[in-house]
């Protein structure tokens, strides 16, 4: 078979639009294949943060933060990419203690930011409740519309994009819908939570989540609102969970977020999910219940057993490789996703670490690499 | 909070809600009669400072609201399906719970505007839009207005117009000259519609004629129109565009309701395909105020089990779905008129989406989310039907909340989790 690219990406969302430009942007053809589908990067809150749960979740972010900031001034507007920070909140003592904490980390890493006391935060942010003990702003956080970030990403020269579903991979490999198969040097799959679709012994599940967006209020929200509950409840937990995650639009409009659910793909809005979710934002931001909302809608993470992407070669499938598992944080980590694959596409040494995120951890090592 | 309980719940007071309220009310059901506006009436019997009620519409509401069995929300909306037989809804001091044992929507129609170059200009509304701003109070004393689209409502409109002073220098109906008059000739049939709709048939209507474009630059200072294939260009203050009316089918759908053509499917007993949701008037259909009112009237028998009030009714209602069908196809849409935007004419005003913004799509999601067209504050009521008409993209069913809601009207769906 004649290949029909050097590359073959499946999946146009912002994991594979981010490795398709970086792709393209050393000079390999590459022919991006989506079906179409509701990913992950359009319902998403492109909130760009770093996190440090684990070490390899900050490299990555961290890293990925980095990036972003280099590629901000070349984005256009309609990305409506702002580094307007993150403002942890802490809603007691413990909470604070883990604030300071996170401070440290951060601090040590080179991450700029400042801790907050209670008083001091209102005047940051007056919407927010009385009482709250204090908070750990993030400075060089930021936000970014990922839907068109990613089609920004694949106007790169280079990049040939195809609306097509695959059926079947096999190595470099791949077969479409309609039974036509195309071949490539190499094949990445970054298609999100369908990627078991595909590959059936990826570790990957789909976790729920709601979001809601009110009408425009400019000015009465600053900093992107987490709270550090988050760290705790939100992300460990196997059960539905809630957090508070108030993000301000540049619309003036107010994002709210955020739920988890484990063991369901229906994307219906459910009720009592999203009253959980807003109550919790409610708890932080006393005001908001005067508000209208306009629109509430659902996505699904793609998540991994430690939370972590999967980012490389698949250990059993020569010519494949993979950039998918990347839960809730992948419009945050697509530039180092990008980075990673593509040094190890080319045998370079990657700019940061790759062993964390190396598929082999849940697939075991190759046969025959 | 425990919800508000009722036999029988119907969403929209016009004239197939007021009829389904009256109708159901001749039983001991007890009836909860909801509508978003202020006052009851619908878009026909708009009520207002400058609004003339006929005779007929002032008795049907006196009768309806004086009933003890009738308890009517005004300006309250609904928000969210809160569970099986159970809504949420929100007026401007709560929100709350109701669950009824039958429900029937009577969600009425809304203009279709399609955009043409100007058209969000000042100045600009829709032709029943311009009829309702002028019952609300908008003064139009001495004002040059055209009128121009499609169908009887442009007729009305300068009717409501006229006779609080404006000037109306052109009424621009896009159908052509044979389809009008052949409906004219078949309006005998319908007396009251002939009253009604043409009394007004005057020098200044033209069929064969739609706009082209909305002139001024911070205002509207005239309309170019194509009139009978030529262009002519005419001052005015003002310019009302409707081409006609479309189904408000979006909660229904939302609640699972088949479509058909855009509306929600019924059966002789206006029953939709969910059991328990009764649809009548014209989001089930266009098809004009007596149409809607026995539709409205058949549902309410049947959703208190009075079948055979309901069954009698049926051959009113075949006569009105006559003219309605007349209608339908004598102001069926001009395809040029899909061709009026030019490539930097706003579709969706809330989120400013001009037309080449999505002319290269393949469909209405994609189309979104690449320019969040449909994603402001009207949440695509205006610009979902628009780019239907124009691509022929389906809207999805609407999710929660299907109209802006305080936050807190949505905790109260926390208690529903089981
Ligand atoms: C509610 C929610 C909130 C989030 N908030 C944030 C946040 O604040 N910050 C952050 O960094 N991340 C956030 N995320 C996570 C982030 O959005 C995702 O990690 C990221 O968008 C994943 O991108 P992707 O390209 O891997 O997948 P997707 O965006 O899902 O794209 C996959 C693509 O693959 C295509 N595809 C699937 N199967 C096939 C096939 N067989 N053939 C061809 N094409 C196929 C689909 O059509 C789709 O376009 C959030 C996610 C959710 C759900
Ligand atoms: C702007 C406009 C002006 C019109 N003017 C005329 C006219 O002058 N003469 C004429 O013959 N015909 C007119 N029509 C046509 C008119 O629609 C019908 O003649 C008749 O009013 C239809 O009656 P109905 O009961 O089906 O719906 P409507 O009269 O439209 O009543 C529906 C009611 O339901 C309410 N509603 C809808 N959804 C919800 C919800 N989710 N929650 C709460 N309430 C809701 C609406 O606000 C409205 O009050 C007009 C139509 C429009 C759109």
């Amino acid at each position: 078979m004649k290949p029909c690219a050097d590359v073959i990406v499946i999946g146009a969302g912002i994991i594979g639009a981010a490795c398709a430009q970086a792709l393209a942007a050393r000079g390999l053809r590459v022919l991006v294949l989506d079906a179409g589908l509701h990913g992950a990067t359009a319902a998403g809150m492109g909130h760009l943060l770093v996190l440090d749960d684990n070490p390899a979740e900050l490299a990555l972010s961290k890293h990925s933060l980095q990036r972003w900031r280099e590629i901000a001034p070349a984005l256009p507007d309609s990305c409506a990419y702002r580094s307007n920070g993150t403002l942890w909140l802490a809603a007691n003592a413990e909470e604070m203690a883990v604030a300071e904490h996170k401070y440290q980390v951060l601090r040590a890493q080179g991450v700029a930011c400042e801790l907050v006391g209670g008083p001091a935060l209102r005047q940051r942010e007056p919407a927010l409740r009385e009482g709250l003990e204090g908070g750990l702003l993030i400075n060089q956080d930021g936000i970014l519309y990922a839907p068109a970030t990613a089609r920004w990403m694949l106007q790169a020269n280079g990049i040939e994009q195809r609306q097509a579903r695959v059926s079947a991979i096999e190595g470099n490999q791949v077969r479409l819908d309609d039974g036509q198969w195309l071949s490539a040097e190499a094949v990445v799959l970054a298609n999100g939570i369908q990627a078991t679709d595909l590959c059936p012994e990826l570790p990957i599940e789909p976790k729920k989540g709601h979001l809601l967006i009110t009408d425009r209020y400019p000015g009465s929200v600053t900093h992107t609102l987490v709270e550090l509950g988050y760290v705790t409840s939100a992300h460990n937990a196997s059960g539905p969970s809630t957090a508070c995650n108030i993000q301000p639009r540049p619309t003036g409009q107010l994002f709210i977020g955020a739920s988890r659910q484990f063991g369901t793909t229906d994307p219906a809005v459910e009720g009592w999910m999203l009253a959980r979710m807003l109550k919790r934002a409610t708890e932080y931001m006393p005001g908001l219940a005067q508000l209208n909302g306009i629109r509430a809608w659902t996505g699904f993470r793609a998540a991994s057993p430690d939370g972590l992407p999967l980012v490389g070669r698949h250990p059993r499938q020569d010519g494949l490789w993979l950039a998918v598992g990347h839960e809730g944080l992948g419009v945050t980590t697509a530039p180092a996703t990008a980075d990673l694959l593509v040094a190890q596409l080319f045998g370079e040494t990657p700019p940061l670490a790759a062993e964390p995120y190396l598929p082999e951890r849940f697939l075991g090592v190759a046969a025959c690499a | 909070m425990s919800p508000e309980q009722t036999d029988v719940l119907i969403i929209g007071a016009g004239p197939a809600g007021l009829a389904a309220a009256l109708a159901a009310a001749s039983s001991t059901a007890r009836i909860v009669l909801l509508d978003d506006n202020p006052l009851a009436g619908g878009q026909i019997w708009r009520d207002g400072p400058q609004a003339e009620l006929p005779e007929q519409a002032r008795s049907l509401r006196e009768r309806v609201l004086g009933h003890p069995n009738v308890r009517h929300c005004p300006g309250t909306r609904v928000i969210a399906s809160a569970g099986p037989n159970t809504l949420l809804v929100e007026d401007a001091e709560r929100g709350w719970q109701i669950r009824y044992d039958k429900l029937i929507l009577c969600t009425g129609a809304r203009e279709l505007l399609l955009p043409f170059p100007g058209w969000t200009l000042p100045g600009v509304t829709g032709a029943g839009g311009l009829q309702a701003l002028i019952k609300a109070g908008l003064p139009v004393r001495d004002q040059a207005l055209v009128i121009a689209g499609s169908g009887p409502l442009l007729l009305a409109s300068a009717a409501t117009a006229r006779h609080n002073g404006a000037r109306i220098v052109r009424i621009a109906e896009q159908a052509a000259r044979g389809a009008v008059a052949g409906f004219a000739a078949q309006l005998p049939r319908w007396p009251h519609k002939l009253l009604q709709s043409f009394s007004l048939f005057d020098r200044q209507y033209r069929t064969g004629t739609h706009v082209l474009a909305a002139l001024g630059s911070d205002r509207l200072e005239g309309v170019r129109l194509s009139q009978q294939g030529n262009i002519v260009e005419v001052a005015c203050d003002r310019l009302a565009c409707g081409f006609g009316l479309i189904p408000n089918s979006q909660l229904g759908q939302a609640l699972g309701c088949a479509l058909e053509q855009q509306a929600l499917a019924v059966d002789g007993w206006q029953a939709t395909s969910v059991a328990g949701v009764y649809a009548a008037g014209e989001c089930s259909g266009f098809g004009g105020s007596e149409l809607a009112l026995v539709e409205g009237a058949i549902a309410g028998h049947a959703a208190v089990g009075e079948h055979p009030a309901a069954q009698a009714l049926w051959t009113r209602r075949a006569r009105w779905q006559g003219f309605a069908r007349a209608l339908n196809r004598a102001f069926a849409l001009n395809p040029a008129l899909k061709a009026l935007a030019t490539a930097d004419t706003l579709v969706c005003r809330c989120e400013d989406v001009a037309y080449a913004e999505l002319s290269g799509h393949v469909g209405w999601r994609e189309a979104k989310l690449a320019s969040r067209c449909g994603m402001g504050a009207c949440q695509g009521r205006v610009c979902g039907a628009a780019v239907q008409h124009l691509f022929g993209w389906q809207p999805s069913a609407p999710r929660p909340p299907f109209s802006p809601a305080r936050i807190e009207t949505l905790l109260c769906l926390e208690d529903i989790s089981s």
